[in-house]
């Protein structure tokens, strides 16, 4: 099963989330695809076993089969060529789409290697944490999420999605059986969370809500409540914003690795999403 | 005119808050919102009417004429990015997952898929007698949004005001293409961290960031009271690494509070208020030295 958390609006708590359910579960791997900004690991500090590149093809030159004809130029939609002499190549814009190569006439175009970040894979306890990192400079992290995504396991998933809901955001929520939209409630939170919720259900996805950062006294009405009991959507849990944990949260401790006060939160949570996905 | 934009890195520090505060300090004449897939700053500027909107086309998406396709799937086994389905009579394509590349047209024998053009988002600009704000909105499902970023800033500067000191850019979190595309061209880029381990990662992952494209930095930090041990050593690092520390804001119920019914920090009054303007003067120096 394939859990994916996201949340629209940054900052709103998807890796306090994706981290505490982890923990709470068995035998489980949790997958940072906020490739951007991965944090995750920051809480687990799993055992890194291994690193491995994250790469894509890109267009490579011969500059003696090359006759200037710029079809290859003329082709990109992504404006990643441009003739300078030779074809010279955008790498940080090119979509390894393989059509440069595909209209040369002249076999002047290989596909080589090119590394936009790096996969790491390790282990805490029973859990298996994969994180994605896009290298500074590269402007996307699609390929490095799917990289992030190939090393999931047959069992429980859960993938921390970044922020968002662009390209991104999607590649995350591909695989995902159960999407956990993790809101706080305040006017920008609601905004971005109306966002997602259109984006999880265009990708006809099951959605569950956690209400984060809660005032004590507005766990009964509060908007992101009433928006919710507008649609229909499911409110997984709510949380209150608790000043303790915001601070051993600042200190890269998990939740559930300092005190039970929330164990029980994050073990129903993980029943309820069980029981919606049907397993 | 001088530009500043404000990232983070990490989501959820304050950007817009921080953006809207040096709004309303500053009086600036023009604004921008390019964080198009999670738009913010519109809540809190009141221009008294809506925006113009326009059409912004994204990428083109491929569409495939199921009459003329004879089901050879070479578009399919072509396609980087699995957006080509089969179904019964020949292959489709999902446009949530088309890049627009064009491969699959130039790889079928019969001329049945064909690219076109998609609206993928909204650009709105406000506009009255003596602001502009620039912002936009990216339809849910699409993507692209780095070049949605760069129409935003076109935008701006095409409708701005002869006698605009300085223009004030919220951008997106994180260090990729909306974020890349929002920093070309502007003067100063000031990152609101937070003190927290995670803050601090992605704080140093958008500085490498801004540094490869070659943008001016200062850094201030939001909420510092959640933890002052971890303010000072975001600060001690800024030392070493000679980038300016403008200022350090503290928790503050009192701006969600106000966040929440649509008003800046800059017309309230609170500790935080105090805090972000010594924050404002020390980075419109920064801006202006530069």
């Amino acid at each position: 099963m394939n859990i994916a958390v996201l949340s629209g609006k940054g900052g709103t708590g998807k890796t306090f989330v994706s981290v505490n359910l982890a923990l709470a579960s068995e035998n489980v791997c949790y997958l940072d695809t906020d490739v951007e900004a991965p944090n995750g690991d920051l809480f687990l500090k799993s055992k890194a076993d291994e690193t491995l590149d994250s790469i894509v093809m890109q267009p490579e030159f011969d500059g003696d089969k090359c006759t200037g004809c710029r079809e290859c130029v003329e082709f990109c939609k992504f404006n990643a060529l441009a003739f300078i002499k030779t074809p010279k190549l955008f790498p940080d814009i090119c979509h390894s789409c393989g059509g440069c190569s595909l209209v040369c006439k002249y076999d002047a175009i290989k596909e080589v290697p090119h590394k936009k970040g790096e996969i790491k894979i390790g282990y805490k306890d029973k859990i298996k944490v994969v994180t994605g990192l896009l290298n500074e400079g590269e402007a996307s992290g699609v390929s490095v999420i799917e990289d992030v995504i190939k090393n999931k396991e047959e069992g429980l998933n859960i993938i921390d999605c970044p922020p968002g809901s662009a390209c991104s955001a999607m590649a995350a929520i591909e695989p995902a059986d159960y999407c956990v939209i993790v809101a706080e409630p305040t006017s920008f939170g609601l905004h971005n969370f109306k966002m997602v919720v259109e984006l999880a259900e265009i990708f006809d996805k099951k959605i569950g809500v956690v209400i984060n950062k809660c005032d004590k006294d507005k766990v009964d009405n509060n908007i992101i409540k009433s928006f919710c009991n507008e649609k229909g959507l499911k409110i997984l849990d709510t949380i209150i914003y608790d000043e303790e944990l915001a601070s051993t949260n600042a200190h890269g401790i998990a939740a559930l690795d300092s005190s039970d006060k929330l164990k029980i939160i994050f073990d129903d949570m993980l029943d309820s999403i069980k029981l919606e996905v049907g397993i | 005119m001088k530009s500043l934009l404000i990232l983070s890195g990490k989501g959820g520090t304050g950007k817009t808050t921080t953006a809207a505060s040096f709004i309303g300090f500053s009086k600036a004449k023009a604004f921008a919102d390019c964080d198009v897939d999670a738009p913010n700053l519109h809540l809190l500027e009141d221009f008294g009417k809506g925006p113009k909107v326009k059409d912004y086309n994204g990428s083109d998406k491929a569409q495939i004429d199921i009459n003329k396709c004879i089901g050879c799937g070479k578009c399919k086994s072509n396609c980087r990015f699995n957006a080509i389905y089969p179904v019964e009579t020949g292959y489709q394509v999902n446009p949530l997952l088309c890049e627009g590349c064009g491969v699959c047209e130039i790889v079928c024998p019969v001329e049945a898929p064909k690219l076109n053009k998609d609206v993928s988002g909204h650009l709105m600009l406000y506009k009255n007698t003596e602001r502009v704000f620039s912002s936009a909105e990216l339809k849910m499902g699409r993507g692209n949004s780095g070049k949605l970023v760069s129409e935003v800033k076109n935008e701006l500067n095409s409708n701005v005001y002869e006698d605009s000191e300085v223009a004030i850019i919220d951008g997106s979190p994180g260090i990729g293409c909306p974020v890349i595309a929002s920093i070309s061209g502007v003067d100063l880029v000031l990152i609101v961290t937070e003190p927290t381990i995670s803050g601090m990662s992605d704080m140093r992952r958008i500085i490498e960031t801004a540094r490869i494209f070659k943008a001016k930095i200062a850094v201030c930090v939001n909420k510092y009271t959640i933890s002052e041990d971890i303010t000072n050593e975001i600060e001690e690092y800024c030392k070493n690494e000679s980038i300016d520390f403008v200022g350090k804001i503290p928790y503050d119920n009192t701006v969600s509070e106000s966040i929440n019914k649509g008003i800046s920090i800059s017309e309230i009054e609170c500790k935080a208020k105090e805090e972000l303007k010594k924050t404002y003067i020390k980075t419109m120096k920064c801006l202006l030295d530069n």
